[in-house]
């Protein structure tokens, strides 16, 4: 920014000395002066304005990130409180009736970050006295990471197929990927039992892998990625030899490496907190992963709850770390790409 | 001068040897390799959605045709027109459609707002960006605990808003009880669509921005006349991932809720999820392609805004 300005002010000096060579010259000093003058005070004001607009605008995202961090921060220290604890300011939500809903009794809730004692019990309840949420934990993983991993790579061979040539027959696929994608679970759900039964795959991590894998969602968005690729690269490419499958593998990929973690993080999220899917078709509770317990909860382990949950955010957390650096700046290099 | 002739004529001659390569002729060999090889790399993914998706939405076709999936007689449109006098049916409807149209529009200008706040090089830049992102990070079932704190009769909002002479409200049954849903949906979708403004306005040339400057444009100008332009394709793929998410959100509130809930929150997942429990396919398959009609609209017409307004900025 300063530099423009510097540069302006040289060159109507020079213009200034080059049309009225020596009359006005001992004013020359006195207009500059001025102009300094006038130049500094002006870069006052626009730091101030500056100032004032960047504290403004850090006000807000402070507020909102106060907002956006707080459930999270309840989460974690809660997750270090005490059953009783847990009881005494929570206890009236989470009270049972009889059919095991959750009934509101009107009694004073306390919203507590920082517990009075902080305690392990949860933790070690989880942990070491019952084996059952590991195992429901280790279910999880077994049960999203081959979904995440095929869903990607299927998600990438087709994204490059649409993004590559658009015909209408595509066209219409492509919308109907739409379309299915926008489908609630529960209208698939049906028929995804029925072709589970066929396939007789019922009760096995495979009616959860396959139908997970096929989601067309990831197609969706690195399509969208895909298709911003410029064509001059794609033809460089074919120019030096590079056939179809060089050209996704060496050029698609590195290029949408941003774009395609973003859609492992989306994908991953979401199956690590499915609740329906499992709940339908894998009949056998045993094999259930820890989201559909975690949705389960009823009032005596609503302590536990916290710890789980903590626990259960631990690879989500990884996958952030990991890969935010790669979402952003990988959609920001999209971007740049383009423009 | 020469340099410049000899650069404009080293232009043409690349962009000439560019056109000699580009354009494979339609119905010439190349095309149809390009066209069958492309289209190999759809195929796994197209069998499988064609097994898992889409012959089981011709199967749900084929149901809401029938009185019953046991004895199968043909009904014709007769359970159209009961799901459509059914009044859960209509609420469902009406509640589904009034939350989206708040809540993805709301969605779409708070996250450009933000992503604009945090483009402006504020302090501890990417850390905020990390906190925005955070609600993505929690379970479900962590985020329905919290929210029930939260709004619960005697949670921690209703103490706020009282301390400010507010009487309380009961914020799950009540009218009120669409904004707990809105407030939910926005904290946990604002922070990827922000992230996917942050990159389209860092996409915009810097040097237009400065001509823009130069030629003292007002900020508000400069916004509506260049930026806009930059941003339109990328504000229609953020509506597109906020109707998806605002479908999603549905798990959320149903463990919220529970079956029946307030009648303003009664979605049309609730719906089909009720119908499914009764075993009622028809109704189910029924109110779900109705369901894929009106979604068919919505997604066309973004589309079509979507091809004009891309081409729009390219050219």
């Amino acid at each position: 920014m300063e530099d423009f300005r510097k540069k302006d002010v040289l060159s109507e000096e020079i213009l200034y000395l080059g049309t009225e060579p020596k009359k006005k010259k001992p004013q020359k000093n006195y207009s500059q002066e001025v102009l300094r003058k006038m130049d500094k005070r002006a870069a006052r004001a626009r730091k101030f304005f500056r100032f004032i607009k960047v504290s403004i605008a850090t006000v807000i995202a402070a507020f909102f990130a106060i907002l956006f961090l707080m459930p999270i921060v309840l989460t974690i220290s809660n997750s270090f409180m005490a059953s009783s604890e847990i009881a005494s300011n929570y206890g009236t939500v989470f009270a049972t009736n009889s059919n095991g809903g959750k009934v509101y009794i009107s009694e004073k809730v306390n919203l507590k970050f920082i517990p009075d004692m902080v305690s392990f019990s949860q933790y070690s309840t989880v942990l070491f006295k019952s084996p059952e949420y590991l195992l429901k934990f280790w279910n999880s993983v077994i049960l999203v990471g081959p979904i995440v991993l095929f869903q990607l790579i299927v998600a990438t061979l087709a994204s490059y197929g649409f993004a590559r040539y658009t015909g209408k027959i595509r066209a219409i696929i492509f919308f109907s990927y739409v379309i299915l994608m926008l489908m609630p679970y529960q209208v698939t759900l049906v028929p995804n039992y029925l072709v589970s039964s066929w396939l007789k795959i019922l009760d096995t991590y495979w009616a959860i892998w396959l139908p997970g894998i096929f989601s067309p969602f990831a197609v969706f968005l690195l399509t969208k990625f895909m298709k911003r690729i410029p064509e001059s690269m794609i033809e460089a490419a074919q120019i030096d030899g590079a056939g179809e499958w060089q050209i996704y593998r060496r050029i698609c990929l590195p290029l949408c490496k941003g774009a395609i973690c973003s859609a492992a993080i989306l994908v991953f999220i979401d199956y690590w907190n499915m609740v329906e899917q499992p709940l339908i078709l894998l009949a056998d509770g045993e094999k259930h992963p820890l989201s559909v317990f975690l949705s389960k909860i009823n009032s005596g382990e609503v302590g536990l709850a916290f710890a789980v949950a903590t626990i259960y955010m631990v690879p989500t957390l990884l996958v952030f770390l990991y890969g935010e650096e790669y979402l952003v700046d990988g959609i920001t290099y999209q971007g740049g790409v383009k423009g | 001068m020469d340099k410049k002739v000899k650069l404009s004529k080293a232009n043409t001659n690349s962009e000439e040897t560019v056109k000699k390569v580009k354009p494979p002729k339609r119905n010439s060999k190349r095309f149809r390799k390009l066209k069958f090889k492309s289209g190999l790399f759809i195929a796994p993914s197209f069998l499988g959605v064609m097994t898992f998706f889409l012959i089981p939405f011709c199967v749900i076709i084929y149901y809401s045709v029938l009185d019953n999936p046991i004895s199968a007689n043909y009904v014709g449109f007769e359970n159209f027109k009961n799901v459509a006098k059914n009044e859960a049916f209509m609420t469902a409807v009406k509640n589904t459609a009034t939350f989206s149209a708040i809540a993805v529009p709301l969605a779409v200008v708070l996250s450009l707002i933000l992503a604009m706040v945090l483009d402006l090089n504020i302090p501890f830049r990417s850390q905020f960006r990390t906190f925005f992102l955070s609600p993505m990070m929690v379970p479900v079932a962590s985020i329905v605990l919290i929210w029930q704190v939260l709004f619960h009769n005697n949670g921690a909002v209703n103490d706020v808003i009282m301390k400010f002479g507010v009487d309380r409200i009961d914020w799950f049954k009540s009218d009120q009880a669409i904004i707990v849903i809105v407030i939910l949906f926005l904290w946990k979708n604002l922070g990827y669509n922000m992230i996917l403004f942050m990159a389209a306005l860092a996409s915009i040339p810097k040097d237009i921005l400065e001509v823009a400057r130069l030629e003292s444009a007002t900020p508000l100008q400069t916004f509506f006349y260049v930026k806009t332009r930059y941003l339109s394709s990328t504000v229609l793929f953020v509506t597109i991932m906020s109707l998806i998410s605002s479908f999603k959100i549905f798990r959320e509130i149903y463990l919220l809720t529970t079956d029946y809930p307030y009648p303003t929150l009664y979605m049309l997942q609730h719906y089909m999820n009720n119908k499914f429990k009764k075993l009622d396919y028809q109704a189910l398959s029924a109110g779900a392609i109705m369901m894929s009609i009106v979604m068919v609209l919505i997604i066309g017409l973004l589309f079509i805004v979507e091809e004009r307004f891309g081409k729009d900025v390219e050219g």
